[in-house]
Parts: structure tokens; C-alpha cells; sequence
């Protein structure tokens, strides 16, 4: 298991690594952040000043390795907007994304258990047909149109809840509700079909021949072979929304990582923007290898206990199933 | 079920070959598909708009008339043109979401159609060779997945200029590693099939067994991927446009056509609504084909299009257990 | 279709207690062309201590009457007539919570393929304890001590490591071992076996085999064991129904069954066999194959391959009649096939087909 473990971290990491330096090399493309920082009749003296003083004189790649060198001293650098550490905002503003993704996993996998199983209890029957279209409808709608779509219903016209915010749970139910819709429909499908396959097979009949409740069938022995693929699909799904729903933080004034990120981008704050894509990508690794042990709990086939050809399997479970097309809201990269 | 489909075609001797061969046709599966033809009228419908509309309507869509400002939609006494409604500069709604249809779908499809074909001639050939090629190959999707596509696109749109080909570009390279992933999973599995190995044996090339051998399997599968993955892309370039990182005006896309009107929102409704609608729609239709294709192309499901009426999976294991 | 009520004891040994009485049963599928009936009119008894077999070909409905008797049918299929009464109550007309008491303690069921049929999630003691649980509402330890229990009597090496297993960590055999511990583990009054040795090699076979006897002497079980092997009938069985496309054509004690048989199907089987073959001469076969279930001819189901074939045979199906002290065949010239010799009842080699 360690070994598995040191393997698949050290696997993981080299991608973590490019990111960072390639954001780091991205973001100085994107232009001098000085004609944003300054007036407009600033002088051409100040404005070599600003880049001396933030060090954008410098080629890149020394640049880089003063970022770098400042990481191992755990310092990511001041916020040019604010002046504040970028690290202290980057940190800051997670929670707010972690809980508004971990809110929105939550339902969206309890509600796709249930309407999937039930779904898939009858393959091809009305409730089947119904689950079907409400998610793929759910899939297909464009989380910004949903969400001033809700604020106009909801907030404006009905007045129910805040426009935007974070204060208390009012404010909770129009981000969550919009955010849900897509990690839904993308599981509901997942578990059905992994439902379907899962009853139809024989060690469904064997749990009936024990005299074994429909309840018990479903919830426990159909249920738990059905898990795996829903994990996988759930893990992608969770990593696209601790990337930063952006565009549902932007639009309901959610103060988490992805409208930090956003508002970086659009400012040229480039240490916030690497604290933040830093941030995110460590998360994103360690919810990986979350996923992976998850995985393994769930499956015992895949345990690296099991060997090699266990092993392999839970590879290519983990990279996509050959059988099966994901759901493309379900293979992250959120925008 | 061998025997049930060759008693049909004994039956009714005048079918195609592929029938006679116990495969229904497309036609015949997509018509029994009620969803299904719904769907794929929808997208027949919205890629005619997007062919033609604009050489109708242009014109009107850039036309202003205070006169007709803030109309609202299904008002028959506008006229026609203005039937969905006009925008706060009074230009006709209807015409401008056909222009906006045209330029959704001339980012979305090609978007799509070069990320399906890099990714899943990369995928094929990495999963064929396995090993070195295959890994490398894999840690390149990794890293291009976990990288944040927004700052990708907020780069090319300041490096260069924020053109649709831009947008084209950026999804296109985002996308890549969702075929890549499948097709090298397919590649790898099919690569170690006898009919590969008795290939290999006759001394062909393997770039001609990747072709004639690999490539046919894997693209019924690559190519339902591609039409959820068109759904993905459309609502991509929405958000993008939504941003402001997207279609930039004087052109307009379906996206920034919804980010136009959201500050009308109390006043003139559907400037938001209706556009989004329309992705809405789309993006269902494109869903609902390809769950349709995800089972008319996989022979162990094919059959239950053929069915007249609906039954479970478990008819086929039965049928096997009683024969 | 039959539809006179058999009389099962006329033909069957009459020693033994009555453990579960088939008597007429009819299954449909529904399919895309329709309704097919894959089981017409079976019946047949199971005694205590003894074992009925269930033969024929596959596709001959014997996986489907087990499956019916043990509610276990998939969805698309359904009984659709007749009896199968365990200790004199009818499983037919239970409710499904009387059915699922019945599962376990009642009615025990081992299945053909231990890989699929064992949960590969849930360790092996979970699995060999869940009857307990659901049945006798034992705890979490009761029940793995039970299901330590079971695994020693079924002959699997160190139970109390073993238990904590998952199934693919055990071979094959190890695994029928398993599934046919799980389905004695609330010692039931009859024990169905569907073809439990064919995924199996030729020593575990014996084995398995070898065990369910043990098995079934120990709990004194009546157990119906369906097969396409006629040696396993022959070594195991004490009665044989013999199935073709879904109708019982003869059923009795395998003694006389085998060493007599009034069907002209029963006799091609048993000719087939290689033992009593002479070297260098061609193994006799049954010409054709069984006919599609859709399409089954009014009149003897077996007329198309059938050498004595005649008119009355395509006009009336012919019915189980008694052709012996504990037989019965549903032929029309049932006596005739009992007199003639192989060359005379025409069943051809695969030689002379060839010619």
C-alpha cells in the first residue's frame, strides 16, 4: 500500500510542477501590469521604477527562480492590488470554495444515488426514461444562465434570498442550487448505468436466494459495486469545483478562489494568481490520492495487495474506462 | 438473439446487407428512438440556422430602430422579425440569435472536430506502442487537465487577439486529453487482441494496423464522446463569453448574447433568457444523440432500438440461458 | 401443452419423504417477437435424502424450472402456470416476504459460476454470514463464527484466516466450496444445484461432487441437480428428468432410465456416450439440432430428429405415459424404442452422416 502510495504521489507531482512553472510563464504573457497600476500620465520613469521594483526587469527564468527560492522560504509575495501577502489571500479565500464544493458534492451525490438506483431498478421503465431527460437536462444548462436566471426568480421577484453573499444560509441556496445541477446529472447517469450492470449480475441472485430484502439487495450489495465508477466520476467532478466554480463565485459575489483567480488574471496580480493556481493544485493532488484510497476501500480487487493485475485495473478504472464515455461535465475543467 | 434476427430477415428478404447480417440500420434504430429524432431535428435545424440564417438575416440583426426598442417577445404586432422580441437599441432578437447561432456553432464544431482528431489519433497510437510513448503521453493529458483553461485563455486572448480562431484553439487544446484518455484505453486493450497479433504476424506496419485495425473499432466510441463533448464546448465558449474572455462584440455568440442582457434583466427579460434557452436546448439535443449513438453503435446493446417496446437488459441473458 | 394433473408417484421410488412437488409448470419469456414458453408442463419430485437430476442439453428449460422453483427468475421471464410445492406449500402463489423466508432455510440454491455469483466487494465470512443475519438476526460475530463453521465443513483450509478473504483471492474450486457452504448454511430442506461443476477442471469436479454428497446425507436434503453430464447423473443421481426443448421427455430412477430408456431421445444421449464404444468405429450423435424455442412444431416436440418419426407424431404431442414399474416416457412408440437395437432405431453415426 505505501509503496502504491509513494508511487502514485511522486506520479502526481510532476504534473503540479508544470503547472506552477507554467502559470508562472502564462501569466507574464498576458503583459506589463504597470498601465494598470499607475495613472495614465504617469512618467516614463515610474513606470520603470514600478518594473524594477517588482522585478519584472529581470529575464524570466530569473524571475522564476526568485518565485521559486521564495517558496522554500514559504513566501509567495505581495499582492500588487493590495499590497498583502498572497499567500494569506489565496488561503483565505479557500474555504469559502471548499465549502460552497463540498456543499454542493454532498447533494449532488445523495440525490444522484437515489434517483439513479431507482432508475436503474426499472432499465427502460417511466422512471428510468424521466431520470434520464432530468439529467442530461441538468448536464446541459449553462451554470451562469442558471444562476441570474435564479437571482432574477428568486431574488428579485420573489425576494426569497440574498443576490449575493455569504451571509447566512439564505445566501447558500442559489449558488449550491445552480453549482448542484451539473455534478447531478453527470452522477445520476454514472450510477445508473453502473446500477444496471451491477443488478444484472449474478451475485444479485445469490443475495436473493439468502432470503435478502429488497432493501438490502439494492442498498448494500448492488449499491457497493456501483461505487467505484460513481467515485471516479465524483472525484473529477469535485477537482473541477475546487478549481473555482468562477463563473457562479462571479456572479453571487462568492469570495472563494476562483473569482480571486479571476480577479488576478484580469488585474495582473501575478503572485496572487500563482498563490492561488499553487493553492489549488496542491488540493487537487491530495484529493487524488483521497480519491485513490477511496478507491481502494471500496473495490478490494484493486487493492495493490491484490497484485499487479489489480493494480492495472485500478489504473485504467481511474483513467477512464475503455466501456464506458464519461460524461464531459464530469471530466473537470470547469471554466 | 441470433436466432430471433435471422427468423426477421428470412422474413422480410428485402433489407440491406447489414440487416440481412443481423444489424439494423442507423435510419431504422434512430427512427424507433423517439429522443433520438427529436434530437437530431433540433440539430438539423440548429446547423441549417447557423448555414444559412445569417445570409437572411445579417442584415436585420445590425439594423437599430428606437422605435422598436425593448420589445417584448410574441407580440405579433411588432411583425415577424421582431416576433422574439428586440434589445435595447432595438435590434431585431430573432435575427441576432441566428447571426449568434452561426458563430456558437463555428466555435463549438471545429473546436470539437480538432480536439476529437488529435486527441484520439495521439491516444490510439500512444496506447498501440504502450510503455515509454504511452506514459509520456499520458503525463502530457495530466498536466494539460489540471491546467487552469481559464488563464489559458485569458493569455492567447491578451497575447493575440481574441478571435473566435483563438477560442477555437484554446478549447480545442483543453479537450484533447478527454479522446486521448479514451482512445488510448481502447488502443491498448485492442492492441493485445488476437486480430491485432495475427496482423502483426503477417509483417504489417504497425501505423497500417493502427488504421485499418484500431482506428474502426475505437471511432463509433470517439465519436459519441465527441458529441457530449460538443455540448461541453458550447457551454465553454458561453462561459468564456460570459466573461468577457470569449466572442468579443460587435460579434455575438449565444453566451455573450445572455451576458448583454443580464443587466436588462428586470426590464427586458428575454435578452437574457431566450438566448440561453437556446443553448439549453442544444446542449440536450446533443446529449440525447449521443446517448442514442452510445447504444445503436455498441452491438451488445443494440438491440434494444430494435425492440418495438421497451425491455430490460436482462432479456438478453435470458434468451442465452434458455437456448 | 399438458394439461392432466401428473400423478409423480406412480413412477418415482416411493421411499423418502416428499420435499418438493413440480407439477405442471409453465415459464414464458417475453421477447421482442413475442411471448416464448422455454418450460411446458413440468413436473417432477424431490425426496428427502435423495437427488433428482435435471437433464438435458442446454436450452432445454432445466436452468429456467430451477430458477422458477427458486424465484429467480429474470425480469422478462415469468411463470406462467402450474405448481412447485415445498413441504406442501406452494411457492407459486407466496407473497415475496414469504418467499424470502423461505430463501435460505426452505430452499437453497448453488449457482454455475462462483466468480460472478460471489460479491467480489464484501469479504467471504460477510457473504457466508449474511444468511445468518438475515434470517437468525445474528450479530456481527455470531455470524462470522458461523461462517467459520460452514468453511470448515465445507473442507476449506484455515477458516479463521480465510474468512477475512475476498473471493478472488480464492481458486475455482475454493469458491464453489464457497457457494455451496452458503447455500446449506441454514441447512435447507432442498438444495438446488444448477450445473455446479462446469466451470470446474475434471479432479475438483470429483470433489465438488463428492461433497455434495456428503452434504446432502448430513442435512438429509432432497437435491435437485441439473447437469448436462450424463456420468454425473449416472454416479449421483437417484432419479432423472430428462428435458428437451423445454418439455420432460422421460423421467424414473436412473437405473432404469439409463439401462432402459423409453425415449428415443434418452437413447441417443446415451448412446453418444463413449464408454461402451468399440475402437475404431465412428461415436454415434443425434442428427440435427433442438429446435428454436419460437418455433417448437405442434406434435412431438423431438420429431424432427427423431428415426421413428410418423404421422401421428407431427399431429398429437405425445404425453408422459408409464412405459415401466418407474418410468415414464412421452412417446408414441415408446415401447419400440425400448426393444430396438441401435442400427435399428436408425440413430446415425457421424460417419455414416458424413457419407
Amino acid at each position: 500500500m505505501l509503496t502504491y502510495l509513494r508511487k502514485r504521489i511522486i506520479s502526481s507531482a510532476l504534473p503540479l510542477v508544470v503547472v506552477v512553472v507554467g502559470v508562472f510563464a502564462l501569466a507574464r504573457l498576458t503583459g506589463n501590469p504597470a498601465s494598470l497600476y499607475l495613472p495614465l500620465n504617469a512618467t516614463e520613469a515610474m513606470r520603470e521604477d514600478f518594473v524594477v521594483r517588482n522585478g519584472l526587469d529581470q529575464p524570466l527564468w530569473i524571475q522564476m527562480g526568485r518565485y521559486f527560492g521564495g517558496i522554500l522560504r514559504l513566501d509567495f509575495g505581495t499582492s500588487m492590488r493590495t499590497g498583502q501577502d498572497a499567500a494569506d489571500m489565496a488561503l483565505r479565500a479557500f474555504p469559502a470554495t471548499l465549502q460552497l464544493a463540498g456543499m454542493t458534492m454532498a447533494i449532488a451525490i445523495v440525490l444522484a444515488v437515489f434517483v439513479g438506483s431507482a432508475a436503474a431498478l426499472k432499465p427502460n421503465g417511466i422512471l428510468d426514461r424521466f431520470a434520464s431527460f432530468l439529467s442530461m437536462t441538468a448536464a446541459s444548462i449553462p451554470d451562469f444562465w442558471l444562476a441570474i436566471v435564479g437571482i432574477w426568480v428568486f431574488a428579485i421577484t420573489l425576494g426569497w434570498v440574498p443576490t449575493s453573499g455569504v451571509a447566512g444560509a439564505a445566501a447558500w441556496v442559489l449558488p449550491v442550487a445552480t453549482l448542484v445541477m451539473r455534478p447531478f446529472g453527470a452522477l445520476v447517469q454514472v450510477i445508473r448505468g453502473a446500477m444496471v450492470s451491477s443488478l444484472s449480475e449474478p451475485y444479485i441472485k445469490l443475495a436473493r436466494s439468502k432470503g435478502a430484502t429488497q432493501y438490502r439487495v439494492v442498498g448494500s450489495h448492488a449499491l457497493r459495486n456501483a461505487a467505484a465508477p460513481g467515485l471516479t466520476v465524483a472525484g473529477d467532478l469535485t477537482v473541477g469545483l475546487v478549481n473555482g466554480a468562477v463563473v457562479v463565485e462571479t456572479i453571487f459575489g462568492w469570495p472563494g478562489i476562483g473569482k480571486l483567480m479571476i480577479d488576478s488574471i484580469l488585474q495582473r496580480d501575478f503572485a496572487v494568481l500563482q498563490a492561488c493556481v499553487l493553492l489549488t493544485a496542491v488540493a487537487i493532488f491530495i484529493l487524488n490520492i483521497l480519491i485513490d484510497l477511496g478507491y481502494a476501500l471500496l473495490d478490494p480487487r484493486v487493492r495493490p495487495s491484490a497484485g499487479a493485475r489489480g493494480r492495472r485495473r485500478a489504473r485504467s478504472a481511474r483513467r477512464g474506462n475503455p466501456t464506458e464515455i464519461k460524461d464531459p461535465a464530469a471530466t473537470g475543467a470547469s471554466v | 438473439m441470433t436466432q430471433t434476427h435471422s427468423g426477421t430477415a428470412s422474413a422480410q428478404p428485402k433489407r440491406s446487407r447489414a440487416e440481412q447480417l443481423g444489424r439494423p440500420s442507423m435510419w431504422r434504430m434512430l427512427l424507433r428512438d423517439r429522443f433520438a429524432t427529436l434530437a437530431a431535428l433540433i440539430l438539423t435545424f440548429v446547423t441549417l440556422t447557423a448555414v444559412f440564417g445569417p445570409a437572411l438575416m445579417g442584415e436585420l440583426a445590425t439594423r437599430q430602430d428606437l422605435m422598436f426598442m425593448n420589445k417584448p417577445p410574441f407580440d405579433p404586432s411588432n411583425g415577424w422579425a421582431y416576433i422574439l422580441g428586440s434589445d435595447s437599441l432595438g435590434r431585431s432578437m430573432l435575427a441576432r440569435m441566428v447571426v449568434a447561432t452561426r458563430t456558437t456553432l463555428m466555435v463549438a464544431v471545429p473546436a470539437v472536430l480538432l480536439a476529437m482528431v488529435i486527441g484520439s489519433l495521439w491516444g490510439v497510437w500512444a496506447g498501440y506502442h504502450r510503455g515509454r510513448r504511452e506514459n509520456i503521453s499520458m503525463r502530457l493529458a495530466d498536466i494539460i487537465m489540471s491546467f487552469p483553461s481559464l488563464l489559458l485563455a485569458v493569455v492567447v486572448l491578451y497575447v493575440f487577439s481574441p478571435s473566435a480562431a483563438n477560442i477555437v484553439l484554446i478549447l480545442a487544446i483543453t479537450r484533447i486529453p478527454i479522446y486521448m484518455r479514451t482512445a488510448r484505453a481502447e488502443s491498448a486493450e485492442l492492441q493485445s487482441r488476437t486480430f491485432v497479433d495475427a496482423a502483426r504476424t503477417f509483417g504489417t506496419r504497425p501505423n497500417a494496423i493502427i488504421v485499418r485495425h484500431v482506428i474502426p473499432v475505437v471511432t463509433p466510441t470517439l465519436l459519441t464522446l465527441a458529441t457530449l463533448e460538443f455540448c461541453f464546448v458550447m457551454l465553454a465558449e458561453s462561459s468564456l463569453s460570459f466573461l468577457g474572455i470569449g466572442i468579443q462584440p460587435p460579434d455575438v455568440s449565444w453566451g455573450l448574447m445572455v451576458a448583454q442582457g443580464r443587466q436588462y434583466l428586470q426590464t427586458a427579460w428575454w435578452l437574457s433568457i431566450l438566448p440561453g434557452l437556446a443553448i439549453v436546448i442544444t446542449a440536450v439535443a446533443a446529449n440525447m444523440l449521443a446517448a442514442w449513438m452510445r447504444i445503436a453503435t455498441d452491438p451488445s446493446q443494440r438491440w434494444r432500438l430494435t425492440l418495438d417496446k421497451a425491455t430490460t437488459k436482462a432479456f438478453k441473458k435470458v434468451i442465452k440461458d434458455a437456448k | 401443452m399438458m394439461t392432466h394433473l401428473l400423478e409423480p408417484d406412480v413412477v418415482m421410488n416411493d421411499s423418502g419423504q416428499t420435499v418438493l412437488e413440480v407439477r405442471d409448470l409453465d415459464v414464458d419469456i417475453r421477447t421482442p417477437k413475442g411471448t416464448v414458453r422455454v418450460v411446458r408442463g413440468v413436473g417432477f419430485t424431490a425426496r428427502r435424502g435423495q437427488t433428482l437430476a435435471l437433464l438435458g442439453e442446454s436450452g432445454c428449460g432445466k436452468s429456467m424450472t430451477a430458477k422458477a422453483i427458486a424465484g429467480l427468475l429474470d425480469p422478462v421471464a415469468s411463470v406462467a402456470g402450474g405448481h412447485a410445492f415445498l413441504d406442501g406449500k406452494d411457492l407459486n402463489t407466496m407473497s415475496a416476504r414469504e418467499r424470502r423466508e423461505v430463501a435460505g432455510p426452505g430452499l437453497g440454491i448453488v449457482f454455475q459460476d462462483a466468480l460472478t455469483a460471489l460479491n467480489p466487494v464484501y469479504t467471504i465470512g460477510t457473504q457466508l454470514g449474511e444468511a445468518f443475519r438475515i434470517h437468525r438476526g445474528a450479530s456481527r460475530k455470531q455470524a462470522k463464527a458461523e461462517a467459520i463453521d460452514l468453511m470448515r465443513r465445507v473442507g476449506i483450509p484455515e477458516p479463521e484466516t480465510r474468512v477475512n478473504s475476498y473471493p478472488h483471492q480464492f481458486s475455482g474450486g475454493m469458491r464453489q466450496r464457497i457457494l455451496i457452504a452458503m447455500a446449506v448454511a441454514l441447512s435447507p430442506r432442498l438444495l438446488i444445484a444448477d450445473e455446479p461443476t462446469t466451470a470446474l477442471d475434471v479432479t475438483v469436479q470429483a470433489q465438488i461432487m463428492q461433497l455434495l454428497r456428503k452434504l446432502r446425507s448430513e442435512e438429509d436434503m432432497a437435491v435437485v441437480l441439473i447437469t448436462h453430464d450424463l456420468s454425473v447423473v449416472a454416479e449421483e443421481a437417484d432419479d432423472v428428468c430428462v428435458m428437451y426443448a423445454g418439455n420432460v421427455v422421460e423421467q424414473g430412477s436412473v437405473r432404469t432410465v439409463f439401462a432402459e430408456p423409453t425415449h428415443p431421445y434418452t437413447k441417443g444421449l446415451l448412446e453418444s456416450v463413449p464408454g461402451d464404444s468399440v475402437r475404431g468405429q465412428g461415436l454415434s450423435s443425434i442428427p440435427g439440432s433442438p429446435p428454436e424455442l419460437n418455433k417448437i412444431p405442434a406434435g412431438c416436440v423431438y420429431q424432427d430428429r427423431c428415426p421413428l418419426v410418423a404421422q401421428i407424431c407431427r399431429d398429437e404431442r405425445p404425453q408422459l405415459r408409464p412405459t415401466g414399474p418407474r418410468q415414464r416416457a412421452a412417446c408414441h412408440f415408446a415401447e419400440r424404442v425400448g426393444q430396438e437395437t441401435v442400427s435399428q432405431t436408425g440413430v446415425v453415426s457421424v460417419e455414416e452422416e458424413n457419407q
